[in-house]
């Protein structure tokens, strides 16, 4: 290696491009509605377009009928066989899970759900016929405002009632801690239902073959999915087989066993042929799991000079209209991270999930987490102003110090490591922090009529899910384990097999980094294989910031029993004590001195050959590994967001955006750097653009993307991003990405909003902070006289 | 039915279809271009994106007795030359690769297209140029930034095309 190559010596660390590029650039790529069977079946499904309402008769004999037709079916041809859909998150002993019927029987609960589905030769045929479908729905009230949801003479979702679960946390004396304080304050923000919107629709297809079933779905968990279809429908788990081919997306919304996916199944076992069901963009925003969608009431008791006493939450989550697979532990993961990274004495918090008649809500990127980091940065910077703390300084004075971990927070998780200081150091820096604030105080003398905003984040977050203990303290259904095997063939090459399933994340890439450095092989000679519950057996899939943190280190448990296994193998081959036998860089050699030394793929050789194994061991050289982490994982940074905001139209600029993130030890600083401008994106469309919204009837208006705004290319601005790196304590030092761009922009970009107009007397702005509800707060902030011109803050 | 004949990706088709047959349907269920995929049913996407006749279309707003006569070129072909086949990309193809401007690559061939065809009309475009020309394909993975890189890095190559 001369001294101007750049290439570290290691491949962790080195922005290689990615190996999954080459189909995707070329169209080349295996979509599951790419999937062509022959003599397949094409599924279409008649959704209800009642919010609310009891099922008198669906009558599908018409649509059998029409041409192309092959069978068609309402709920009661499932009744006997569907169970009800999983909840694999019951988070109290008393919680109401209602019975969730994949095909609706007697009662609808949102607009959308599943009532009758026809199966024909072609998608056009099977559209057509839908409509010849006859439904006789008797209306019934729809429920759509969680804060009145529980009210006495509210009508009811369920039979049993809309309230699902209270859940409640503390910590310290709460009392005592806002007993006295010197300032309080009290705020409510809400959290606006969102919408996922992959880029791939979903599309599931099945081939039955006696009585085995190969299903193909675009999911983030085709183990999960695997284990839990088995669970719900009864066909033995031996013969079910999942793939996920390649998956354009999730974000969380492909982590769910679908009513479609179940459906999908019984239909193929019903007609013994394969079929397919692919959705439409239209039929996605109604029936993808939504995400968000909370009221968060908020308390801070402070010092004067700023040190928090303590943090009371209440928060009403909406669930909708039945529990999903994680629905009502989303707002819980956010339950841990509203004291975020600053001390305290004491914490409350308490959820409350509330049923509606809408689509359910469960994990959307950063689920919980994004929400908890809003609140207590919002109101973080209302205490600076009510204070007169520059925000930052405030932050300062309540973060945990470098010096001080691991830390214990109030919420009772163990924060690993973290430096706040130098990723707020740095990220102050590359903002200009210090000139745009002398700009910001000239716009505000000057009257501007275009304000200048700051917004700060300094946030974290718990990923890595995770510990399986902790998973069964909170009462979750499955570990949080991760599979790994390697299999080192006898040309010397290498096939991993992992049990997370990418769909974007970059895996085959950063999975082949990782092994090139632990066996010392050529990063091209390395195969990642995934996604396949035939090929990669054992899994418990991608989400929650896991599959490095997690996934990535049982890759590493298993490379180590590789070598061990071939040192033994080296020790016969190089005539030396196994105690004198070393390896680095892929060679083994020995000590003793014998100066010959194997490389491990001569040694894969000699196993395979198995001709001169010693006593004992068996031929080949492979391995299998689990992990369990006993922690989260825990990054964190400083997102500073310049806004400008014309006070006369209400339009909102982005002007700059600076991320600092910690995500630990990076792998591969092209994905890193790309899962951050991802996660911007969504974090700032929260804040700007989007809003999943359901009329007085219960009708969702925001279907297409012509009414769901996700932002173009022409809607965002350029970020610039950096890092600070403190080691994660784990064996690679890595710490999960995936969600911490959508956890911390929101709240930047809110924050920075406010403050161009805290001037004004502007306090709050409910997201999306569009142009109009901008305008229309200044507005009132003026016409409630509370502007700098007549004196007041 | 209608009998329509088309050329895609250099090769001729004679085929009959349904009068309401979507051209991006046509691609990929009668022609076999899986490579195009479909975002969403109201044209904002542009995940379907196609050249027709050089221009760019999305391709689920075409019917396919529309394409009647056309020549289509979709991301399999746009590297010419029997395209993949050879191992061969189209400059824009390779720039999105060298930038990391795909994550989950379904919104991909049709921005790759989309690109060759606000390069064809606009060669030494500005960032924000490159924003609005970008602005009928949505996203959800990238944030866009590196497709801004990729696109520029194209133009700063030199591709007309």
């Amino acid at each position: 290696m001369t001294a101007t190559e750049e290439r570290p010596a290691t491949q962790i660390g080195a922005a290689r491009l990615r190996k999954e590029d080459a189909r995707l650039i070329t169209g080349q790529t295996m979509w599951t509605d790419n999937i062509t069977l022959p003599g397949h079946l094409h599924v279409a499904f008649l959704r209800s377009p009642f919010a609310h309402a009891r099922i008198n008769n669906v009558n599908v004999s018409e649509a059998k009928g029409m041409p192309g037709v092959v069978a068609a079916f309402s709920g009661a041809d499932f009744a006997a066989e569907q169970g009800s859909l999983p909840c694999a998150w019951p988070v109290t002993e008393d919680i109401l899970i209602p019975a969730h019927p994949a095909m609706a029987t007697d009662e609808v609960r949102y607009v959308g759900e599943v009532v009758a589905a026809v199966v024909a030769r072609d998608r056009y045929a099977a559209a057509d016929a839908i409509s010849a479908i006859d439904v006789d729905y008797e209306p019934l009230p729809p429920v759509l405002d969680i804060r009145t949801a529980l009210d006495e003479d509210s009508p009811k979702v369920h039979a049993e009632g809309n309230k699902s679960f209270e859940w409640v946390f503390a910590n310290g004396d709460i009392d005592e801690a806002f007993r006295d304080a010197p300032v309080v304050l009290e705020r409510n923000y809400r959290q606006q239902r969102l919408i996922p919107c992959a880029m791939e629709p979903r599309a599931v297809v099945c081939q039955p073959i006696g009585d085995e079933y190969t299903i193909w779905s675009a999911t983030q968990i085709p183990h999960v999915l695997r284990f839990l279809l088995a669970a719900i429908t009864g066909i033995p788990e031996q013969n079910l087989r999942v793939i996920a081919p390649d998956v354009g997306g999730g974000f969380g919304s492909k982590l769910q066993v679908t009513a479609e996916e179940e459906l999908v199944l019984l239909i193929a076992r019903k007609l013994g042929r394969p079929v397919k069901w692919t959705e439409s963009r239209s039929e996605g925003n109604m029936a993808v799991h939504h995400g968000r969608d909370q009221w968060q009431r908020i308390r801070i008791a402070a010092d004067r000079d700023g040190r928090i006493r303590g943090l009371s939450v209440d928060l009403l989550a909406d669930m909708g209209a039945y529990l999903m697979l994680v629905t009502p532990g989303v707002p819980l993961l956010g339950a841990f991270m509203f004291n975020s990274i600053y001390k305290m004495d004491a914490y409350s918090f308490r959820c409350t999930g509330i049923f509606t008649t809408k689509m359910p809500t469960d994990a959307y990127r950063g689920a919980g987490r994004p929400e908890a980091t809003f609140a207590i940065e919002r109101i973080m910077d209302d205490l600076a102003a009510e204070l007169g703390i520059e925000p930052l300084e405030l932050r300062e004075r309540n973060w945990i110090k470098h010096e001080e971990f691991p830390y214990t927070t109030i919420a009772g998780l163990t924060y690993d490591s973290g430096n706040y200081e130098a990723a707020t150091a740095k990220a102050r820096e590359l903002f200009d922090y210090d000139a745009l604030r002398r700009e910001q105080a000239e716009r505000n003398a000057s009257g501007d009529p275009v304000r200048l905003g700051i917004g700060i984040s300094t946030f974290t977050e718990m990923c890595g899910l995770a510990p399986s203990r902790v998973l069964g303290s909170l009462s979750y259904g499955a570990g949080g384990w991760e599979h790994a095997a390697i299999r080192m063939l006898p040309t010397g090459k290498v096939e991993v097999v992992t049990g997370s399933s990418a769909h974007g994340q970059g895996h085959e890439t950063a999975w082949s980094q990782i092994v090139a450095d632990q066996l010392g092989v050529p990063f091209e000679d390395i195969r990642v294989l995934h996604g396949d519950t035939q090929v990669a057996p054992k899994g418990m899939d991608t989400y929650g910031s896991r599959s490095l943190a997690v996934g990535g280190l049982a890759l590493v448990a298993a490379c180590d029993k590789v070598i061990e296994k071939a040192k033994v193998i080296a020790s016969a081959m190089l005539e030396s004590p196994p105690q004198y036998v070393e390896f680095a860089n892929g060679v083994f050699h020995s000590r003793a001195g014998t100066g010959v030394s194997k490389t491990i793929q001569e040694i894969a050789l000699a196993a395979f050959a198995a001709h001169d194994l010693p006593d004992g061991v068996e031929p080949s050289l492979d391995s299998d590994a689990t992990y369990d982490p006993d922690n989260f994982s825990f990054p964190h940074g400083t997102h500073l967001c310049a806004t400008e905001v014309d006070t006369e139209t209400g339009f909102v600029k982005i002007r700059s955006y600076v991320a600092v993130d910690d995500v630990g030890v990076v792998v591969n600083p092209l994905i890193v750097e790309g899962q951050v401008h991802g996660g911007l994106a969504q974090g700032i469309a929260q804040a700007l653009y989007e809003e999943g919204v359901y009329d007085d009837d219960g009708n969702l208006v925001t279907t297409t993307l012509a009414d769901y705004l996700i932002p173009s290319a022409s809607d965002l601005p350029s970020y610039v991003t950096s890092r600070t790196e403190s080691p994660a304590a784990n064996r690679l030092g890595v710490k999960g990405v995936g969600e911490a761009g959508t956890i911390a922009s929101t709240p930047a970009v809110v924050n920075a909003i406010v403050d161009a107009l805290r001037p004004l007397g502007v306090r709050d702005v409910t997201m999306p902070c569009t142009p109009e509800r901008v305008w229309r707060a200044i507005s009132a902030a003026t016409a409630s006289g509370s502007s700098e011109r007549n004196g007041a803050a | 039915m209608t009998r329509i004949n088309v050329t895609v990706d250099g090769v001729s088709y004679v085929d009959q279809v349904e009068p309401r047959l979507l051209l991006v349907h046509y691609l990929r269920e009668t022609v076999g271009k899986t490579g195009t995929p479909i975002g969403c049913d109201t044209s904002n996407c542009g995940a379907c994106t196609v050249l027709m006749d050089g221009v760019s279309v999305k391709s689920c707003s075409v019917l396919a007795v529309q394409a009647d006569g056309s020549d289509i070129t979709t991301i399999e072909g746009i590297s010419g030359n029997g395209g993949v086949a050879n191992g061969q990309l189209h400059p824009i193809q390779r720039a999105f690769h060298e930038e990391h401007a795909l994550q989950c690559g379904y919104c991909t061939p049709g921005m790759i297209i989309a690109a060759a065809d606000l390069l064809r009309d606009n060669p030494h475009p500005t960032d924000d140029e490159i924003r609005e020309g970008l602005e009928g394909n949505l996203c959800r993975c990238t944030g866009y930034e590196n497709i801004v890189r990729a696109v520029r890095r194209a133009a700063q190559a030199g591709v007309q095309s």
